[in-house]
């Protein structure tokens, strides 16, 4: 491993530790020490390129040397990603699922008119991309068989994107039909999730989806693309990064603007996520690819800032953190999107989005749905607002609006 | 069960007087009958001198004390100022260390605090030294109520890193806002190798009704198995422990890893207790449209 994490072979010191320009200090030490050509590139790079991703290149610097030159090539050619200060971007775009891979998974089946206006509610919040439905049989997901009165509904706003997902030609039809302009196909990076989940190979629905993708853009569409099981399969476990990668190029080479790197089954760790994801971005650029973590196993937030280090600037979550995972009971699903917010926020991070509106979107659908909201800074935040309404209601001058506070023993 | 699982530090138990916390009013009893391994530390936290000496009394080898990196949150949770409290702290960690025991310190609300806000890095550096000086072998630095986020940890930790050096020092994160992971893996790469939690992320936050508390030790294993990182802990037996733990006080699970884990054993003892060769082992499968 080439991380500085403890247990790992390479002493690192605390100024190697500590701040960003000292990675790049590092990194150019590394490189100095043992490929000056590499150094030189790097060098010249950053003097040229305000928007280098530094810490990719620190993390290049520590992998093994026969690997530089064609790594260095490929990054420095991504280096028009935007940074902002300490390796991360500037902004961020949150591609918003929870109507569709959240409402997907819930067990609850929701009626039209609350799907619109939860649909309603994230535009009023200010996201560009909305995903509202997938055109498929109900036979299958008939938590979504409303699809074609949804996107009739909605009320649609014109600096904001609603892609639907698009299973097969039959669904990309209902899509067109609809006015959709972006609609999103999918493919395994797992054989055996391939084969079990749409009965075909991972080939042969890359083989379908080209025909899907061809029309879709003939009919002036965009098409977006998933990697499902990007770095695992509850069938074949871990996943190889470069499955994911392939898998990655195939789509972006059928049309899709951009492709989404899946979790599927939310088993990725930081650890996993970095492997997968620098397999990916040594064949795509950073601004072609999204992460889309699923926080069954308490990874999400890491994982995604993990990618967002790596140069990732568009995020997948859910509001209300909605869905389930079919492949462990009870267990959560989609990362939430206020969770994501609060992440973002710490770093100043530009987003666009207003926390309040989708708070009162998160606890619209929650009780539409009658479970507990699935984001916990949704939780903390009501909650605390509800201390606050009921410390005003009481009209008590002396009452804290914190909450109780236990004297004497409450210490970390 | 914990000390079955291998954990080389358990916080046992706090000798604070039951009027303030009924839930740990029998901290002698419990240090009376649990099993000690000799390759185990049990501290206890000690909130002041009467506390040290039951400890003491109890053959504890190990105490811990804390103080606030804010001064708001310290006269309201123990009415006195910071600096009384490390004061009244210096005597207790002096009679602990004289007595022959190890001394752990706290920083409480080391990034955030429920009056303040958020908390000057500086702050948090500061009492962290202090208790450093006062004889304590290492300061975990808390996120009482969870609100730090990897950038604000970053923040305080370079701050605190400054001045101690990252093995004296230890990182004590709350879930409430869900950050806790990431921000454990910020406080790793900057070279910080002891980390607090709780088996079932025991705990609520008196802050935020409702709100988690104590990031999910599962949920941190899961990180580190994640890089190979070496912790000694047995998984199997945490979540033994995970699944008494929280079944014994009437919760969910508050581990994401131990619900999705547990989730999985039951699920493959239904389908083998079903008997049938065809039922998959990973659950339902929902066919042509599950994407990603």
């Amino acid at each position: 491993m080439y991380w500085n994490l403890p247990n790992n072979h390479r002493k690192s010191t605390k100024k190697d530790l500590v701040g960003n320009s000292s990675l790049w200090e590092s990194a150019m030490q590394n490189l100095q020490r043992f490929c000056v050509t590499a150094a030189a590139a790097a060098a010249a790079a950053a003097n040229t390129a305000p928007n280098l991703n530094k810490t990719l290149i620190h993390r290049l610097s520590q992998e093994h040397a026969s690997l530089w030159p064609t790594s260095l090539q490929a990054l420095l050619l991504h280096s028009d990603a935007a940074t902002a200060v300490g390796g991360l971007p500037a902004r961020v775009t949150i591609y918003e699922v929870g109507p569709r891979d959240g409402l997907q998974n819930e067990p609850k089946k929701i009626p039209t008119d609350v799907k619109v206006t939860f649909i309603d509610m994230l535009t009023a919040a200010g996201f560009q991309k909305i995903e509202a439905t997938s055109f498929v049989s109900p036979k299958w997901v008939p938590q979504l068989g409303d699809a074609k009165e949804v996107m009739a509904k909605i009320r649609r706003d014109p600096a904001v994107s609603y892609p639907v997902l698009v299973p097969n030609m039959q669904g990309l039809t209902g899509a067109l039909a609809s006015g959709c302009g972006e609609v999103a196909v999918f493919a395994a990076a797992s054989e055996t999730f391939s084969r079990r989940n749409i009965n075909c190979s991972v080939q042969e629905s890359l083989k379908r989806f080209e025909k899907v993708a061809a029309d879709a853009v003939a009919a002036g569409a965009r098409v977006r693309g998933y990697v499902s099981c990007a770095v695992g399969c509850p069938y074949e476990g871990r996943i190889d990064p470069k499955a994911a990668a392939d898998v990655a190029v195939a789509l972006m080479e059928m049309g899709c603007y951009e492709v989404s790197m899946a979790d599927t089954i939310g088993v990725g760790t930081p650890a996993s996520m970095e492997a997968m994801l620098t397999a990916t971005l040594s064949q795509l650029r950073p601004d072609k690819l999204a992460v889309h973590c699923h926080d069954t196993y308490g990874m999400a937030i890491a994982n995604i800032l993990t990618a967002l280090r790596m140069g990732i600037t568009v995020v997948d979550s859910s509001v209300a953190g909605l869905g389930g995972c079919p492949y462990a009971r009870g267990a959560t699903g989609n990362v939430a999107t206020e969770d994501v917010l609060y992440l973002l926020d710490g770093y100043g991070i530009q987003h666009g989005i207003n926390m309040d509106a989708v708070l009162r979107a998160s606890e619209y659908i929650s009780n539409a749905l009658g479970r507990p909201n699935g984001s916990r800074v949704a939780r903390a935040l009501l909650a605390r607002r509800a201390d606050a309404s009921d410390a005003a209601a009481s009209k008590s001058s002396a009452a804290s609006v914190v909450g109780p506070v236990k004297p004497a023993a409450v210490a970390a | 069960m914990l000390t079955a699982a291998g954990f080389q530090k358990i916080e046992a138990t706090s000798f604070v007087s039951p009027k303030w916390v009924p839930q740990l009013g029998d901290a002698k009893e419990v240090m009376a009958k649990i099993r000690r391994d000799p390759a185990v530390s049990y501290p206890v936290l000690v909130p002041n001198m009467q506390g040290l000496t039951g400890a003491l009394a109890s053959g504890c080898g190990e105490v811990a004390v804390f103080a606030a990196a804010s001064e708001t949150f310290s006269r309201r949770n123990i009415n006195c100022s910071v600096q009384e409290s490390l004061k009244r702290f210096e005597k207790v960690a002096a009679d602990a260390v004289a007595a022959g025991a190890r001394v752990r310190g706290y920083v409480s609300c080391a990034v955030g605090c429920p009056y303040e806000g958020r908390i000057d890095p500086k702050a948090a550096a500061d009492v962290a030294v202090a208790l450093m000086e006062m004889g304590c072998y290492e300061v975990s630095m808390a996120d009482t109520i969870g609100v730090g986020t990897p950038a604000s940890m970053e923040a305080m930790l370079t701050a605190t890193l400054s001045q101690l050096r990252p093995d004296k020092l230890a990182v004590h994160c709350h879930d409430t806002y869900g950050m806790a992971i990431a921000n454990i893996l910020t406080a790793l790469r900057m070279g910080i190798t002891v980390v607090d939690s709780s088996v079932a992320g025991l705990g609520g936050c008196p802050y935020a009704r409702g709100a988690t508390g104590n990031v999910a030790t599962e949920d941190v294993l899961y990180l580190l198995d994640g890089y190979g990182i070496q912790h000694g802990i047995n998984m199997d037996a945490v979540l033994r422990a995970s699944e008494y733990i929280s079944n014994a006080l009437g919760r969910p699970n508050g581990s994401r890893v131990a619900r999705a884990l547990l989730a999985r054993r039951a699920d493959a003892s239904d389908a083998a207790a079903s008997k049938s060769s065809a039922a998959s082992v990973v659950g339902p499968v929902k066919p042509a449209a599950v994407a990603a």
